[in-house]
This record gives structure tokens, C-alpha cells and sequence, in this order.
């Protein structure tokens, strides 16, 4: 599929947003869904529901060889080494909260240290404060400079005898910094120390491979990869996915259930417990369909060339202060305006059809870092083109226009 | 929709140069509002004197063009009420921004009247309500002498 034909795709296109067309600048929160992974969805409701793994009528069958697909897609999307070690949940936060939870449960004791970074999402921030809470734990935080780059070398610094675990984003939901995750495995590796991956931002925009990184843990929430709401995903070696106790415990997660004792069931429907989103999960095959007919590398391309294009025209812009200058960044442009605060930003753009965001985006700790309370964002998909950032930049000049500065 | 009605130009006056802003010496009650999904936040300060009047009121605090003029156009209005009338204000404010029905302005001047409404535009961006009663909800607060920090999801 040709980049220009991508927009085509994407029927909320065809939509009028305040009389104009839609500028959809925050994918960064959640991406716009192609037609096909909307007629999936469609289609399993209406000619293929079945519930899976349990009955064995052929709508049952189907369905959950349908949802199996999935899951081998994802291990090749992913470069996993085993469909075992893919999880589907709800979301990446709660695919980061079962590894902080079953990995604290069994490794997190009083005065033991987990590092994360200045430019953590709350969704790997909150369940390590859980531990902190519960269990004792220490939270120590990587520091950025003043381009938004996580200092490696103080990272490095951070790690003792008791550091258990190192979590991390691949890509800043605010700076758009890609994290050099490599690197930083390769130092936590030396001490045995696991890493966790944030990798929400990244799934959509980057080329991931997990055995390239090595790294022990991957999360990732497929609504901002051209995919359904309601489904996540959590990548784990399988050696930790063996280790661990169960998270959620139910239905679907056992082998024996006894008045005694209960064994659970073998990797990965021990970590699944409960009806999962059945069709949400069929659906988001179509979405990793969709990314490889686009290509990564053309996606990366495209994004990269659109990122420089906005900053270029952005910075012209008078007053406008970008966040962060990255050595490697991703199209995610959060910015501040003098004078002008970036919710009025956000209402005064809107009217010209253009979403994005403005606030602290779920980055407390980051915005403090910054000295900041909030900042507007606009976020770059697959979908955008040139137009669009011409149609955000105009709006923007707009808001110095009716907040009357020169 | 019409972003003049929004951005009236009392509001961007206000949000420009907000009048009473910092701490006023010697208040009797303060409180704290906090709009968590944007990290705004608002202190009030209020000198009440023996007659139950407000003698002094003041604010600190950073937020958008709405929140701001909210909040400095509402120091303007309460500033040497009874606390009874401040609170009959906030009422009429708060009624205003949150119902369809027409706003009784009976006890206020052409002044006031002017001023409250001014802040009416907010009644048609939903997702903007918040920034402009934070600011009335905590003077309440203050009033009050509440303890707990107003947070704009918790309040209707």
C-alpha cells in the first residue's frame, strides 16, 4: 500500500469535524482504526461469534483458531521466540501492572530498588509505587537532560546490589525521545537485572524486534496501533512467564481446581483469565496486517519526514517553545505557547477540525521535571500528511489572532 | 460556534492582567483547587473580619485564559460582600454555568451582571466547564474553612 493511499482507509476521514475536515493530531493517545479492522469486528459479530476455548461447536473451533492467529501474528510482529510468550490483556497498563505485580509479589522485598525514568507514562510509574506501598520497595528515577535524552550514565549510577528491576518507555509520550533500550540492557544485563519496556508509543512508529533487544518484558495497548480498544498486549521471555505466580485468577487460567489445591494452566491461557476480548483480539490481526502493507520502513519514512516538516514549520511560529530536542525523535510535538495556555490552545484549534491534546499527559513527574503544568501536543500517525500540519499550523496562528498578541 | 463568545474581550482582559493576585497578609481562610486533568491548580485567600465580610480577597495560582479570568473576575465581584451575599453569588454563578434556565440576576448590578455573564460561553465547550467553576467551587471551600483540597473531578 502507497502512503497517499493510506488516508483512504480510514473512513472518520470522510467526517466533518466543526464544518471542517478532521486534523487528527493525537495519536499519540489513541490511533484512528482502518476500514478493515472496523469490518472484523463487524463481521465476528455478526457471522462468527463464539466464546473460545472452552466449547468445541464449530463456531467455537473458529473462533478460537481466529484469536490463535492473532497471537502468531503478534509473535512475528514482535520477533518473539514462542506464541507462549505473548499475552493479550486489556491494555499495556495492565500488562505493565501484571509484571510489577506477579514480579513483586516474588522478587520485590523491603529496601529493594527499581529504576524507572523522568519520562515514565503513570502506567509505569503508579503500579511500581504500589510496591513501594506494599512491599517497601525503593523507586529511583533515571534522569533526562535538557533535550529530553534519559542520561545514560546516570542510569548506570542508579544500579546497586539491590536494583531488581529496570522499567522503561522505548518512546516519550510528551518529548517523543526513543529510548536506546538496546543499550540500556546490554548495562542491566551485566548485573542480571530484568527490563521492562514500555512500549506504548512505540508499537505504531518504530520497528520492534524483542530478541534484538533482549529485553525481559515488551507492553504495548493495541488502540494505538490501528487496533480495537479493550486489548493489550504483554511480551515476556518465557522463562519469566514459567517463574511467575498468576496474576488475575478465574476461569480459562486453570488445569485442576480442587476443594484443596488448584494448578494452573500452561503458558499463555495461565495468564488469561476470563472471557477475553474475543473479538477485539481477531480484530487487531487486521491492524498488524495493515501496518505490514503500509511497511514499517515506509511508515518510519513517512512519519520521520513529516516530524521535520512540523518542527521546521512550527518553529517559525512566533513564541511557540517545542519540549524536548531529542537525538532520535518521533512525530510527537508537544509545544508551549507565551501567553496563550495550552487548553485554550487546544479549544481554538479544535474549531478549525484540528484534535490535539493539551495537559500534563498522564507525565506528572516529566512536567514538574520541565517546571510545567501542562502543554498542548500534537502527535503524528501514519495518516497524516503535509496538509494537516499546514491546517495546525494556521490554527495555531489563529489563537495568536483571537487572544490579540503580535 | 462563535470563539468570541468564548474569548469575550473582559475574559482576555482578565486572563492578561488578572486583578488580586498573590496572598493578602493576615487571611482568615484558604483553600486549594486542583483540575487533575491538566495539572491546573488555584489557591484562594480570604480575610473575613468580625462582621462576617469579606475585607480582602486574593488568589494564586496558573491556568488557561478561562480558569484565570474566572477566578480574578470572581475576586472582583466578592471582594467586600457578607459572606451571606458571596454565597448567594456563587450559587447564581454556579447555576448559570451549569443549567439551561434563565439566570436570576436580581440582586446583582448591571456591573456585576455584565461580569458574571461574560463567562457564560463556557456553558457550550462542556470539556471547558471545569476550568471556569474550579476557581468558585474552592472560594467555597475557603468559606467553609474545608480541610480537603477541591479537586474539579470530584465536584458536579
Amino acid at each position: 500500500m502507497k502512503i497517499n493511499d493510506v488516508k483512504s482507509q480510514f473512513p472518520i476521514f470522510s467526517k466533518k469535524i466543526n464544518g471542517k475536515h478532521l486534523v487528527y493530531l493525537d495519536s499519540s493517545n489513541s490511533s484512528q482504526k482502518p476500514i478493515k479492522v472496523i469490518n472484523s469486528l463487524d463481521n465476528f459479530y455478526k457471522n462468527e461469534f463464539s466464546n473460545i476455548g472452552r466449547s468445541i461447536h464449530s463456531l467455537a473451533v473458529n473462533a478460537t483458531n481466529k484469536f490463535e492467529e492473532t497471537r502468531m501474528s503478534v509473535k512475528n510482529f514482535l520477533n518473539a521466540n514462542s506464541k507462549e510468550e505473548i499475552i493479550f490483556t486489556k491494555n499495556a497498563t495492565e500488562s505493565i501492572n501484571l509484571v510489577a505485580h506477579t514480579f513483586g509479589q516474588q522478587n520485590i522485598n523491603k529496601g529493594d530498588e527499581i529504576i524507572i525514568s523522568e519520562l515514565e507514562h503513570h502506567s509505569n510509574y503508579v503500579p511500581w509505587h504500589y510496591l513501594r506501598q506494599t512491599k517497601g520497595a525503593v523507586i529511583k528515577f533515571a534522569p533526562i537532560d535538557e533535550n529530553g535524552d534519559i542520561i545514560i550514565g546516570e542510569l548506570k549510577k542508579l544500579i546497586t546490589s539491590k536494583t531488581k528491576i529496570i522499567a522503561v518507555t522505548h518512546l516519550s509520550n510528551v518529548t517523543g525521545t526513543i529510548v536506546p533500550i538496546k543499550e540500556i540492557v546490554e548495562i542491566a544485563n551485566k548485573k542480571n537485572i530484568p527490563v521492562l519496556v514500555d512500549g506504548c508509543q512505540s508499537a505504531p512508529h518504530i520497528k520492534i524486534d524483542v530478541k534484538d533487544l533482549n529485553c525481559d518484558f515488551y507492553a504495548i495497548s493495541c488502540h494505538k496501533v490501528y487496533g480495537p480498544t479493550g486489548v493489550g498486549i504483554l511480551y515476556a521471555k518465557k522463562k519469566w512467564l514459567e517463574r511467575l505466580p498468576p496474576y488475575i485468577g478465574g476461569g480459562g487460567m486453570i488445569s485442576e481446581v480442587g476443594k484443596e489445591k488448584i494448578t494452573y494452566a500452561p503458558l499463555p491461557e495461565k495468564y488469561e483469565a476470563g472471557t477475553m476480548p474475543t473479538a477485539e483480539v481477531v480484530a487487531f490481526n487486521e491492524s498488524i496486517k495493515f501496518m505490514e502493507a503500509v511497511g514499517i520502513e515506509n511508515i518510519i519514512k513517512h512519519e520521520k519526514e513529516l516530524t521535520n516538516y512540523a518542527l521546521e514549520k512550527l518553529k517559525k511560529i512566533n513564541s511557540i517553545n517545542i519540549i524536548g530536542n531529542p537525538k532520535n525523535k518521533a512525530g510527537v510535538i508537544s509545544f508551549t505557547m507565551k501567553g496563550i495556555h495550552p487548553h485554550d490552545i487546544s479549544t481554538i484549534v479544535d474549531e478549525e477540525g484540528v484534535a490535539i491534546r493539551a495537559g500534563h499527559h498522564c507525565c506528572q513527574v516529566l512536567h514538574q521535571k520541565l517546571n510545567l503544568t501542562a502543554t498542548a501536543r500534537a502527535s503524528i500517525g501514519v495518516y497524516n500528511t503535509k496538509e494537516d500540519i499546514d491546517v495546525l499550523c494556521d490554527s495555531i496562528k489563529k489563537c495568536r489572532k483571537v487572544f490579540e498578541l503580535q | 460556534m462563535d470563539l468570541k463568545q468564548l474569548y469575550q474581550d473582559i475574559i482576555l482582559e482578565h486572563g492578561k492582567n488578572p486583578r488580586n493576585f498573590g496572598k493578602c497578609e493576615n487571611h482568615t481562610n484558604e483553600a486549594r483547587g486542583h483540575n487533575p486533568l491538566c495539572g491546573d491548580q488555584v489557591q484562594i485567600f480570604l480575610k473575613m473580619n468580625k462582621e462576617k465580610k469579606v475585607e480582602n480577597l486574593t488568589f494564586q495560582g496558573s491556568g488557561c485564559a478561562i480558569s484565570i479570568a474566572s477566578t480574578s473576575i470572581m475576586t472582583e465581584l466578592v471582594k467586600g460582600k457578607s459572606i451571606e451575599s458571596a454565597k448567594k453569588l456563587i450559587e447564581l454563578f454556579l447555576t448559570m454555568i451549569k443549567s439551561s434556565e434563565e439566570t436570576k440576576f436580581d440582586e446583582c448590578d448591571e456591573d456585576e451582571k455584565t461580569k458574571i455573564m461574560s463567562l457564560s460561553g463556557v456553558t457550550k465547550y462542556p470539556m471547558r466547564v471545569k476550568c471556569a467553576t474550579l476557581a468558585w467551587h474552592t472560594l467555597s471551600s475557603a468559606i467553609e474553612g474545608k480541610k480537603q483540597e477541591v479537586n474539579s473531578e470530584s465536584i458536579d
